[in-house]
C-alpha cells in the first residue's frame, strides 16, 4: 500500500447511492474484456445529478465525456456513502476510473467491504464533515500512516479515522491474498 | 451482561461461549445465496485456485444456493449468456439449491429461500445482494456481501473479518388501521432513524405488533431494514415462525430458536406506536424521505408496480385484489404485477387474484425482480411518475433518470392504481 496518495479532490454530498455510482444498466460489460471493462470507468459516477456533480457548484462530471478515466482520485463524500446495492461493480467502477480513495463521513457497509475485500479503494472515514470544507479541484494529499488530509490548495490539514480492523485486507491488497498470507487458503 | 440475537449467533458460528460487539470473527456460512450475479462470483473463485494446481471445489454444494430472478427470461443475450454459465458451473460443482427460469420452481430469490425451508432461525446467511437482510424474519442473521466476499465464502465456508455489530432494538406496539401494513411501519422507520441511521448496526424487531405479524409481514420489515442501513434486521423466531416453517416451508426436521438473552445490551431502543399510523409514502429520491400519504396524495401517477422481494407475497395479491376486484385501472395509467415466485402465482390464480387483476387492466408479469432493478419490464418515460411497492426510489432506479418513483404499500398502489393519482385506500375507493 502506497504511503502517501496525492492530486485533484472531487467533492460529492451525502447518500451517493450504487446506483448514481453505477446504474444497473452498465452491469454488463465483461470483466475479461479489457475494452469492455474500460466502461466501467466511462459511467462511475455517471448518474449523478449534474448540479451535485463536484460541489460546489456542481456541473462537473466525474469522468469527462468520451473519457474512461478522472482527473480526480481522491472523492470527498458526505454521509452514507455507497448506499444500497450489493454490486461490487461501484467501488470497481471508481478504481477503473481512476480513484484511489475515498474520504467520507460515514458508508454503507456493504459498499465499504466491497471497497476493501477486491483492494479497489481505500475508504477513509473522516472525523469531521469535509465535503463543505474542500472544493472540487482543491489539491490534496493523504499520508496512510499518520491519517491525515492535507488540502494543499488552502494548506488546512484535516484528521481522518484510522483504518483499522480493514487494514491487514489493504495492506494485503484484497480479501484473498489477505486469506493466503494468513494461509487460509493455497 | 446478556447478549442480543446476533452475538448469541454469531458466539454460536464460531463455537465461543460469548462475543462482544466490536469483536472480529470468522463464522461459518449456513446458507450462501447468489443470484445472476453468481457470475462475477464464479469468476473470482476461479480466480483463487488458478496457478494452484487445486480443482477448485466449493466448500459445500449443498450450502450454495443460486436463484435467477434479476432479469428472467434473459434480457439480452449477454444475460442468457451469464445464465448458460453459471447453470455449467451448478452442474459441474454439484449446487443442489438452485432454482432456474421455471415455473415450477422459481421466484425471487429473497421469496424462494424461505419459502423452500433453506432458511431457519439462528444460521448465517450470506448473499450477493443488499436486501439479503429479508431473511432476518426467520430469526437468521441474514446479510449482503459482494462476489469477492462471497467467492471467499465458497472457498472456505466462512466469512471473514466480520465485525460484531451493535444493536437498535425496534419495539413495535399497537394495533394496525385498516390498509396500515409492514410496510407502512419499516418506511416509518426509515423515515425517523434516517437512510444511515441503523449504518453497520443490527435492527431487533420487538413488541406486539411484530408478535402477531404473519411472517409474510415481518419479512416486509427485514427486507427494507437495509434502507436504513442496517447490516440485518432480526426478528426473533416464535411460534408465528414455527408455524411457517411446518406449514409453509414444508420442514419437516428439528428446529431450534436462537433467542436474545433478556438482559442484552441495545445500543439505541426505538419505539414506535403502530396504532397511530395512517399509509406512509417514500417520496423521490431517498427511502428515508419518507411522508404520511396525507402529504403526497393526489399526485398523478403513470406506472403502478406491486410486487418485489418487499411485495409480491399472496397477502399482499389479497389485499390489491380485493380493492380492485371488479374496479378498472384509470386510464393513463398503466399497473404491473408480480408475483414474488411462481409458487405464489400459482395460489393467487388459485384463489382469482390474477382474473381480478387482469380484469381490472393490470398487466400479470412474471415472477422475478421486473423493472425494479431498472433493466427490464417497464421502464418509466421522462417525467413519469411510478408508485412502486419495491423497495428503493433512488434516482434512475426504474431505468430513467429523469423519472421519479415514490414507494407505498399496496393498499396504497391498489386504489390508486383506481383513481390515477396518489390515493389513501382508508378514505374508500368508489
Amino acid at each position: 500500500m502506497e504511503k502517501i496518495l496525492e492530486g485533484k479532490a472531487f467533492v460529492l454530498g451525502n447518500n451517493i447511492d450504487t446506483d448514481q455510482i453505477i446504474p444497473a444498466e452498465h452491469l454488463v460489460y465483461s470483466l475479461s474484456d479489457p475494452e469492455e471493462k474500460k466502461m466501467y470507468g466511462k459511467y462511475a459516477l455517471s448518474s449523478v445529478p449534474m448540479e451535485k456533480s463536484g460541489l460546489p457548484n456542481g456541473g462537473i462530471k466525474y469522468v469527462e465525456a468520451e473519457k474512461f478515466d478522472t482527473e480526480f482520485p481522491i472523492i470527498i463524500g458526505g454521509a452514507n456513502f455507497g448506499c444500497g446495492s450489493s454490486r461490487e461493480h461501484a467501488p470497481f467502477a471508481l478504481q477503473i476510473a481512476g480513484a484511489k480513495v475515498i474520504v467520507a463521513e460515514s458508508y454503507a457497509r456493504i459498499f465499504f467491504r466491497n471497497a476493501v475485500d477486491g483492494g479497489f479503494v481505500i475508504p477513509y472515514e473522516s472525523v469531521e464533515k469535509l465535503n463543505d470544507k474542500i472544493k472540487t479541484g482543491d489539491e490534496v494529499k493523504i499520508d496512510l500512516e499518520k491519517n491525515i488530509l492535507l488540502n494543499v490548495t488552502t494548506n488546512e490539514e484535516y484528521k481522518l479515522k484510522p483504518l483499522g480492523d480493514i487494514l491487514p485486507i489493504l495492506e494485503a491488497g484484497n480479501l484473498f491474498e489477505y486469506a493466503r498470507q494468513t494461509d487460509m487458503i493455497a | 451482561m446478556g447478549m442480543t440475537i446476533v452475538q448469541k449467533i454469531l458466539a454460536k458460528a464460531t463455537e465461543q461461549a460469548s462475543v462482544k460487539v466490536g469483536d472480529v470473527v470468522e463464522p461459518r456460512v449456513d446458507v450462501a445465496m447468489s443470484h445472476e450475479n453468481a457470475a462475477l462470483v464464479i469468476n473470482q473463485f476461479l480466480d483463487v485456485y488458478s496457478g494452484t494446481g487445486l480443482e477448485p471445489n466449493v466448500w459445500d454444494p449443498s450450502k450454495i444456493a443460486i436463484i435467477f430472478d434479476h432479469r428472467v427470461p434473459a434480457e439480452s443475450s449477454k444475460t442468457a449468456s451469464n445464465h448458460k454459465k453459471i447453470r455449467e458451473f451448478v452442474t459441474a460443482q454439484g449446487i443442489t439449491k438452485f432454482h432456474d427460469i421455471r415455473g415450477d420452481e422459481g421466484g425471487i430469490c429473497h421469496q424462494i429461500l424461505p419459502e423452500n425451508g433453506y432458511i431457519r432461525p439462528g444460521y448465517v446467511v450470506v448473499g450477493t445482494d443488499s436486501h439479503t437482510t429479508t431473511h432476518g424474519a426467520l430469526g437468521a442473521f441474514s446479510f449482503g456481501i459482494g462476489a469477492t466476499e462471497m467467492a471467499s465464502v465458497w472457498t472456505l465456508g466462512t466469512v471473514l473479518n466480520v465485525e460484531v455489530p451493535g444493536t437498535i432494538k425496534v419495539i413495535i406496539n399497537g394495533e394496525l388501521s385498516e390498509y396500515v401494513s409492514p410496510k407502512d411501519i419499516i418506511l416509518h422507520l426509515i423515515g425517523k432513524i434516517s437512510a444511515q441511521g441503523a449504518n453497520f448496526k443490527v435492527i431487533e424487531f420487538h413488541g406486539d405488533t411484530v408478535k402477531n405479524m404473519s411472517t409474510s409481514g415481518r419479512l416486509v420489515l427485514s427486507n427494507m431494514s437495509v434502507e436504513a442501513g442496517a447490516t440485518a434486521g432480526i426478528v426473533p423466531a416464535d411460534e408465528e415462525t414455527l408455524r411457517y416453517l411446518r406449514e409453509v416451508a414444508g420442514v419437516t426436521d428439528e428446529i431450534e430458536f436462537v433467542l436474545p438473552d433478556a438482559d442484552a445490551a441495545y445500543e439505541q431502543i426505538v419505539e414506535i406506536d403502530a396504532s397511530k399510523l395512517t399509509s406512509q409514502i417514500a417520496c423521490p429520491h431517498t427511502v428515508d424521505n419518507v411522508k404520511p400519504i396525507e402529504a403526497v396524495e393526489g399526485i398523478k401517477i403513470n406506472q403502478i408496480v406491486i410486487g418485489s422481494c418487499t411485495n409480491g407475497r399472496l397477502d399482499d395479491l389479497e389485499i390489491a385484489a380485493n380493492i380492485l376486484r371488479g374496479k378498472k385501472v384509470a386510464h393513463e395509467t398503466r399497473m404491473l404485477i408480480f408475483p414474488a415466485s411462481w409458487k405464489i402465482y400459482k395460489e393467487a390464480l388459485n384463489q382469482g387474484y390474477i382474473m381480478d387483476f387482469i380484469s381490472a387492466g393490470a398487466v400479470v408479469m412474471n415472477p422475478g425482480c421486473g423493472c425494479c432493478l431498472g433493466v427490464h419490464q417497464g421502464a418509466l418515460g421522462d417525467k413519469e411518475i411510478s408508485l412502486s411497492t419495491t423497495n428503493r426510489n433512488f434516482k434512475g432506479r426504474q431505468g430513467n433518470p429523469n423519472a421519479d418513483v415514490y414507494l407505498c404499500s399496496p393498499a396504497v398502489a391498489a386504489a390508486s392504481a383506481i383513481t390515477g393519482v396518489i390515493t389513501n385506500p382508508s378514505k374508500g375507493v368508489n
